[in-house]
C-alpha cells in the first residue's frame, strides 16, 4: 500500500533537518502505530505524505499503490486515498460541516470519475454515519471545527475520513484530548472501517488507544528516523518504561 | 429554520462549485451580440438631451426637468474623494444614447421583440420569456419545492425590451414597467416621486444621469399589496463607446411588501465604458422594499485594460412611520465601482439594513458602503459589509452612521469585515460616525484577515482543489451576506463568487 524509502526532509525555509532516512513498508490491510517523543517528527512525517507546503524532501521516495506520490498536488494524492485526520484539525468560519463534506465526497468521486452523490443519497450516508460517532445533527450544520470541543473536532476527523473511505488513513494523536467514551467511539469507528483493502498509520502517545486499535506493527520514532519496530508489546513497554531505554539501545 | 431548509441552503454551496466547474471562460458574460444599433452622437448637450427626450416620446414637462439637470451639471466637478484612481473620463467622447435598431418601433409584446436580443438574454441565463421564467426554485417552510414566479424587465443598452408577468401583476394592481414607459403612462406617480429621493442636483454623476437616463424600472406597490412575485431587471451594455445610464424608481405604498432583484453584465472590451445609474426606493408607512443587486459588469482583464466604472446613486428614503428597505449587494464585477446604497430613516421606527460582499481581484478598485440617515424616533439600521481582495486590488468600505437630534433611542449595529487574498491587495475601513443626540447607541465592529495555509491545506486534504478551497472559504467568509439574498440569486452569487476569484491563489 505505502512504501516509504529513506525519507530526508528538511525545512523549506532555514536549513533544519527534521526527517533523517525514514522506512516504513505498510502492506494492504495493516495496522501500524507510530510512537515517539515530542518533536521527534511523527506529524512531519504525515505532512509530507499528503503533500504540505514549506517542507523540502533532500532525499528518498513515498510510493502509495505503486505511485510516486511526493511529486503530487495534496488533493490528488487526496483523491487517490490517502487521508490525514490532522492533530490540530483546522476551523472554517461559515462553512458548513455538511457542505465542506459533501464538496470533499464529490471533489475526489469526480477526479475517479465516479458520479456525484446526489444531496439525498449523501444526506442519508451522513445521518448514517453520523448517528454511530454521535455526532448529532446540529454539530453537521455548524461550520467546520468552529467553536468545537477538543474531543467533537477528533469525531469529526473520523466523520470526515467514514464518509471519504480512504484507503490509507493516517491518524495523528485523533486520541488526544477524548474522553474514555469517545475514544471507544472513535476506535470502533476505525475498526469498523479495517479491511483487507484498507491500512492505517496510527500516531499515539498512549498504549490505551491500542488495546481498542490493536496494531499489527509498532514503530518507535525518534529524532527523525524509525529506531525500532515490534509487535503490539512494544507499546505496552513504551506504555511502562518510557522512551529511556529504547534510546540508550538506539545510540 | 427547519434542517431542510439549511440543508438546502447548505446545497447551495455545492451547487457553486459545481457552476464553477461548468465555467470554463474567466468572464462567461464577456460576449457581445451582434445587433445593429442606432446611436446618438458622442457627447452630451442640451440637442442629445432633447434627442433622448424625443426618442423616449416624453412629454415636455420631462425635458425641461432633463435640461435644468444638464445646466446644473455643466457648473459641477466630478469628485475625487473616494478612494479609487482612474484616467480622466471624456465625458464628450461617450455616446449617451444607443438602441438596437428593432427596437425602432417599440414591441407591442415580448413576440415582437428581435429574437438576437432574446438569444442573448438567454445567453446569460435570464430567463426572459415567460415559459422559462418558471425556473427558479425554492424551498418552501415545509421543505417542498414549490415554483416560485420572478418577472424580468431587461434594459440593453439604453432601452428596455420587454416586461414579463405585466398582466398578472397588474391583476394584483401592481405597477412593473419601463420608466420611459411610466413617463408616458404614470406622469403622475412619476412627477410625484422621481428626483424625490436624489435630487436632481445630488451629485455629479446622479446630475448626469438625470440630464441624460435613457430607461430603467419603475415600480409601483399600491396600499396593502403584497407583490405576488420577485420583480427582476437585468442590465447589459453591448454597444461600444456607450454610457449606460439608467434610471429606477421604486414605490412601496402604505403597507405593502416588495422584492426587487438587480442583475448587471457587459461583453469584455478593452475600452473602458461608464455606467451611472439613480436607484430611487420610496418607502412609505409599514411598507417593505427588498432590493439585491448582483453587479457583474466587466473588470477589466488581469492588467487592468478595460472594465466598467460603476458610478452609481441608490437612495432609499423609508417616509412613513415603520417604514423597511434592506440592500443586498454583491459587488464583484467593474473596474472601478463608487456606490452607496443609503437609507433614509426618516419615519419613526422605521428600519434600514445593508448587506454587501464587495470582492476586487487583479486591478480592480472599489469603494463602496452605505450611509445611514437616522431622523426620526426609535430607528434601526444594520449594516454587514464583507469586502474580499486578491491580485493588486483595493478595496475600500466607506460608511456613514448619522443620528440627528430628533432620532432618539435611535441603534445602528456595524460589521466590516476585510478578507486578504495574497499580500499585494488593500482593504481599507473608512466609517464615519456622527451622534446628535445622546439617547442613540452605535456599535461598530471591524476585522481583517487573510486566506489562511492551513485552511487551505485542509480542505486540499480531504481533496478540494485550490480554487474550489478558495471559492469555499470566502463563500463562507460571506455568508451573513448570502443568507440575506433570494434563493435564486444566493446561487448566482455563490457561482460569481468562485469565478472571480479565479486565479487569485497558486
Ligand atoms: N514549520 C516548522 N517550523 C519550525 N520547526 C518545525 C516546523 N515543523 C516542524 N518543526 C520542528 O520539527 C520537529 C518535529 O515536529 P513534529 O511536529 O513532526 O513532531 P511530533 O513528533 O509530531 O511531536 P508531538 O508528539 O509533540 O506532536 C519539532 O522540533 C518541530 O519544532
Ligand atoms: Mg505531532
Amino acid at each position: 500500500m505505502l512504501y516509504i524509502n529513506n525519507l530526508n526532509v528538511e525545512l523549506e525555509n532555514e536549513k533544519k533537518k527534521i526527517l533523517n532516512g525514514v522506512n516504513l513498508d505498510i502492506n494492504a490491510g495493516e495496522v501500524h502505530a507510530i510512537m515517539g517523543p515530542n518533536g521527534s517528527g511523527k506529524s512531519t512525517l504525515s505532512y509530507v505524505l499528503s503533500g504540505k507546503d514549506g517542507y523540502r524532501v533532500t532525499e528518498g521516495s513515498a510510493t502509495f499503490e505503486g505511485r510516486e506520490i511526493l511529486e503530487l498536488s495534496p488533493d490528488e494524492r487526496a483523491s487517490l486515498g490517502l487521508f490525514l485526520a490532522f492533530q490540530y484539525p483546522v476551523e472554517i468560519p461559515g462553512v458548513g460541516n455538511m457542505t465542506f463534506l459533501r464538496t470533499a465526497l464529490n471533489s475526489q468521486r469526480k477526479s475517479r470519475g465516479v458520479e456525484e452523490l446526489s444531496a439525498a443519497e449523501f444526506l442519508k450516508i451522513v445521518r448514517e454515519k453520523a448517528k454511530n460517532l454521535k455526532i448529532d445533527a446540529e454539530m453537521l450544520k455548524r461550520p467546520v471545527n468552529v467553536g468545537f470541543s477538543g474531543g467533537e473536532k477528533k469525531r469529526n476527523e473520523i466523520l470526515q475520513m467514514a464518509m471519504l473511505e480512504p484507503k490509507m488513513c493516517i491518524l495523528d494523536e485523533t486520541d488526544s484530548g477524548l474522553d474514555v467514551d469517545a475514544m471507544k467511539l472513535v476506535a470502533e469507528g476505525v475498526n469498523a472501517l479495517r479491511s483487507k483493502d484498507r491500512s492505517f498509520l496510527v500516531i499515539t502517545h498512549y498504549q490505551r488507544l491500542l488495546d481498542h486499535i490493536v496494531p499489527d506493527v509498532v514503530h518507535i520514532m525518534a529524532d527523525g528516523k524509525i529506531i525500532k519496530s515490534g509487535g503490539a508489546d512494544l507499546a505496552l513497554e513504551v506504555e511502562n518504561n518510557g522512551y529511556s531505554d529504547l534510546l540508550a539501545e538506539y545510540n | 429554520m427547519s434542517n431542510t431548509d439549511t440543508y438546502e441552503r447548505e446545497g447551495v454551496d455545492q451547487d457553486t462549485v459545481e457552476a464553477v466547474r461548468t465555467v470554463g471562460q474567466k468572464y462567461k458574460y464577456g460576449f457581445s451580440t451582434d445587433i445593429e444599433m442606432e446611436y446618438a452622437p458622442k457627447g452630451v448637450n442640451a440637442d442629445i438631451v432633447k434627442l433622448i427626450s424625443k426618442k423616449n416620446d416624453e412629454p415636455s414637462w420631462m425635458t425641461d426637468w432633463r435640461l435644468s439637470a444638464l445646466k446644473r451639471w455643466e457648473k459641477l466637478v466630478e469628485p475625487n474623494w473616494a478612494m479609487v484612481n482612474y484616467p480622466e473620463i471624456d465625458f464628450q467622447d461617450i455616446h449617451y444614447y444607443a438602441k438596437p435598431k428593432s427596437m425602432e418601433k417599440k414591441p407591442k409584446s415580448l413576440a415582437e421583440v428581435d429574437p438576437k436580443l432574446l438569444e442573448t438574454y438567454e445567453k446569460l441565463g435570464i430567463p426572459l420569456k415567460e415559459q422559462i421564467i418558471l425556473a427558479g426554485v425554492e424551498v418552501g417552510v415545509d421543505g417542498t419545492q414549490e415554483q416560485r414566479k420572478v418577472a424580468v424587465d431587461a434594459v440593453f443598452d439604453s432601452v428596455s425590451v420587454g416586461t414579463t408577468f405585466k398582466t398578472e401583476l397588474k391583476a394584483a394592481g401592481v405597477i412593473f414597467c419601463s420608466i420611459s414607459e411610466a413617463i408616458r403612462e404614470y406622469p403622475d406617480l412619476v412627477k410625484k416621486y422621481l428626483g424625490s429621493v436624489v435630487p436632481q442636483s445630488d451629485n455629479y454623476y446622479a446630475t448626469l444621469n438625470a440630464a441624460v437616463f435613457t430607461d430603467g424600472s419603475f415600480v409601483y406597490v399600491p396600499p396593502g399589496v403584497r407583490c405576488p412575485m420577485e420583480l427582476s431587471t437585468y442590465f447589459r451594455i453591448n454597444a461600444e463607446n456607450t454610457g449606460q445610464f439608467e434610471r429606477t424608481l421604486i414605490i412601496a405604498d402604505k403597507g405593502s411588501y416588495v422584492s426587487y432583484l438587480e442583475g448587471c453584465t457587459a461583453p469584455q472590451r478593452d475600452t473602458n465604458q461608464l455606467h451611472a445609474a439613480v436607484v430611487e426606493l420610496v418607502i412609505e408607512e409599514d411598507a417593505e422594499i427588498k432590493y439585491s443587486t448582483v453587479q457583474n459588469w466587466y473588470p477589466g482583464d488581469e492588467n487592468g485594460k478595460g472594465g466598467i466604472y460603476n458610478f452609481v446613486t441608490k437612495r432609499a428614503d423609508c417616509r412613513g412611520d415603520r417604514a423597511k428597505v434592506m440592500w443586498t449587494q454583491v459587488e464583484t464585477g467593474s473596474a472601478v465601482t463608487w456606490k452607496y446604497p443609503s437609507c433614509i430613516l426618516r419615519g419613526n421606527e422605521s428600519q434600514g439594513e445593508f448587506y454587501s460582499i464587495a470582492i476586487t481581484n487583479n486591478h480592480q478598485q472599489a469603494d463602496t458602503g452605505t450611509k445611514m440617515v437616522h431622523l426620526g424616533q426609535n430607528t434601526k439600521s444594520r449594516i454587514v459589509s464583507k469586502g474580499i481582495s486578491a491580485g493588486f486590488a483595493q478595496n475600500t468600505y466607506r460608511g456613514l452612521v448619522s443620528m440627528h437630534p430628533k432620532a432618539k433611542k435611535s441603534r445602528n449595529f456595524t460589521q466590516c469585515d476585510s478578507l486578504l487574498i495574497g499580500d499585494k491587495c488593500g482593504a481599507h475601513t473608512i466609517p464615519y460616525i456622527e451622534c446628535k443626540n445622546n439617547s442613540s447607541r452605535i456599535e461598530h465592529e471591524a476585522t481583517t484577515s487573510k486566506v489562511d495555509d492551513d485552511q487551505l491545506f485542509y480542505c486540499h486534504q480531504r481533496g478540494i482543489g485550490e480554487e474550489e478551497a478558495v471559492a469555499l472559504i470566502v463563500n463562507g467568509f460571506c455568508k451573513d451576506v448570502l443568507q440575506a439574498l433570494p434563493m435564486e440569486f444566493a446561487m448566482e452569487a455563490q457561482a460569481l463568487v468562485a469565478i472571480s476569484l479565479e486565479g487569485s491563489v497558486g
